[in-house]
């Protein structure tokens, strides 16, 4: 089966530092890949790669058998214009850390934007569809309100609305639990876990380990720009077998 | 049982004390220092030699109320097109395409760099440059005729406030949080959709009051097209002194009538600030 996501020797640097130092990975359709690793290990940044919110140096990222941001005509690379771009992003949904939710918008139309502005879809079924979402996340109640009249982790579980409001076939997650309160953490967990739980393909940055254990398919861990290890949940976080892994994880447990 | 601890001999209970008013000495002096200033002004300007009589008659005459109509159109119209250029230029200047970046960089230089009167007078004079004006082919005219003094002021003021207002609009540009761009982004936003949906409306919070304050300086900026024969309301103005002499009077009618515009567009700027602060936090309303 072809993986849903191929990755092969990405590599991209900021100035003098490299981020990513030729990083290769699949994942297939279906999977939740949670992503751990230090602050700086790259993690980020791959991620932001899949959805060419950073534009990789050299290797290749495919997303559906499709090529990202390149194309090869004429035995050389071209790259795509930006509304080629645009339209390869649609196949992926993307939650940030900081949420940024439309300020202007309120929670409704924040999930609507997306497909009436850039889908074209009409108003009326795409309004209907994201009350259904919002009813998903728990937030039914709040459709009219604005971002800064909701909680940390409400604002998050519309961002992923708005997310899933353009059906992606990929959801990446960058760090969504990372900026909320502790007690809203496991909000947004839920509404995650409920995803992961209806087949949607995910990658998830996170330093929920908790999360990785129950959720997640496979579990990578990055460090210096590069995969130290990757395997099943039980594999990576109960047995790892590189010293640079056990180090990580002794000291996030010991935290 | 209270829960207060009882308080330690030599402290006085300070609930039991009546508050005692406070006298702001400072304010009552700087008071009576300006109301005597005003006094003796006033006193001045009665005593000097303004017929009074002659503002009052002067103030609705046909002609002045002429030129402020003309004002307001002009004011209107010339901010107008400056927001449009200004707009257009900010995203040209915030684009990655270099050669629309140095376009917008040197429009600013350029209209930004000379005196708005002189852009003024070229505009009215640009019949000495070009005797014909067209497009080849299609459509000419003289300069002359076309370059009246309504459409000079037109182009002068517009122009010339575009260059402002693309650096007031950049500034509100930038001032949205990079992470909103992203977002627009991630949903498969181009560039200008996302510009216009998600950036734009957010920056015209941060962008109004200024904006404001530039609408208000454009109000009395029309007031240099009086040079080119534009008939506004301080070019009308003049042209009854030139026929009686009464100067003062009828500077001072000039100068009520941008007040009074002046004093409508604040309240107006308010209204649209309400509009443009949907989401943000309520604190400090």
């Amino acid at each position: 089966m072809t993986p849903l996501v191929a990755i092969r020797d990405v590599r991209k640097r900021f100035g003098s530092f490299e981020a990513l130092k030729g990083v290769s990975l699949d994942v297939t359709a279906g999977q939740v890949l949670c992503l751990i690793g230090a602050s700086g290990s790259g993690k980020t940044t791959l991620l932001r790669c899949v959805n060419q919110l950073a534009e990789i140096d050299s290797g290749g990222i495919w997303l559906d058998g499709e090529l990202l941001g390149l194309r090869a005509d004429n035995g050389r690379l071209h790259r795509l214009s930006e509304a080629q771009i645009a339209k390869q992003r649609l196949k992926t949904g993307m939650v940030f850390q900081r949420f940024n939710l439309f300020a202007h918008m309120t929670a409704l139309q924040n999930i609507t934007e997306g497909p009436v502005q850039v889908q074209r879809r009409r108003p009326a079924e795409v309004t209907e569809e994201a009350m259904d979402l919002l009813r998903r996340v728990g937030l039914a109640d709040k459709a009219a309100s604005y971002p800064s009249e909701l909680s940390g982790g409400q604002q998050q579980r519309v961002a992923i609305a708005r997310a899933l409001a353009m059906r992606p076939k990929l959801m990446l997650f960058d760090e969504p639990t990372s900026a909320l309160d502790p007690e809203l953490v496991g909000e947004v967990l839920a509404v995650m876990r409920e995803l992961a739980s209806t087949g949607m393909t995910m990658m998830v940055v996170t330093h929920e380990l908790g999360f990785a254990r129950e959720v997640a398919d496979r579990v990578v861990y990055m460090d210096a720009g590069a995969i130290v290890e990757a395997g099943t949940p039980t594999e990576v976080l109960e047995t790892p077998r590189e010293p640079r892994t056990q180090a990580f994880l002794s000291a996030v447990i010991r935290r | 049982m209270s829960t207060h601890p009882t308080l330690a001999p030599g402290f006085p209970d300070l609930a039991n004390l009546p508050a005692a008013r406070r006298m702001h000495w400072g304010r009552w002096l700087a008071a009576a220092a300006i109301v005597a200033a005003l006094a003796l002004l006033g006193r001045a300007f009665a005593a000097g030699q303004i017929e009074w009589p002659y503002v009052a008659r002067f103030l609705t005459v046909p002609v002045i109320l002429d030129g402020i109509r003309n004002t307001v159109i002009m004011a209107v119209l010339a901010m107008a097109l400056g927001i449009v250029l200004g707009v257009a230029i900010a995203v040209m200047r915030l684009s990655p395409n270099p050669v629309l970046k140095s376009v917008a960089a040197g429009y600013t230089w350029l209209f930004r760099g000379t005196p708005l009167i002189l852009q003024l007078l070229l505009w009215f004079n640009l019949a000495l440059v070009f005797p014909i004006l067209g497009i080849p082919g299609l459509w000419s005219g003289r300069a002359v005729d076309i370059m009246t003094p309504f459409l000079s002021a037109l182009l002068g003021l517009g122009i010339n406030q575009g260059a402002y207002t693309s650096e007031v609009m950049r500034a509100g540009i930038l001032s949205v949080d990079t992470g909103q761009y992203e977002a627009a982004q991630t949903i498969g936003m181009g560039r200008l959709l996302a510009l216009r949906r998600i950036i734009l409306p957010q920056a015209m919070r941060v962008v109004l009051p200024p904006l404001g304050n530039e609408f208000i300086g454009m109000v009395k900026a029309t007031s240099l097209a009086s040079v080119i024969q534009y008939p506004e309301v301080l070019h009308n103005a003049e042209n009854i002194y030139y026929a009686n002499s009464r100067v003062i009077e009828l500077l001072i009618v000039a100068g009520l009538w941008y007040l009074l515009v002046v004093s409508i567009l604040t309240p107006l700027q308010m209204l649209l600030e309400r509009r443009f602060a949907r989401g943000t936090t309520r604190i400090g309303k």
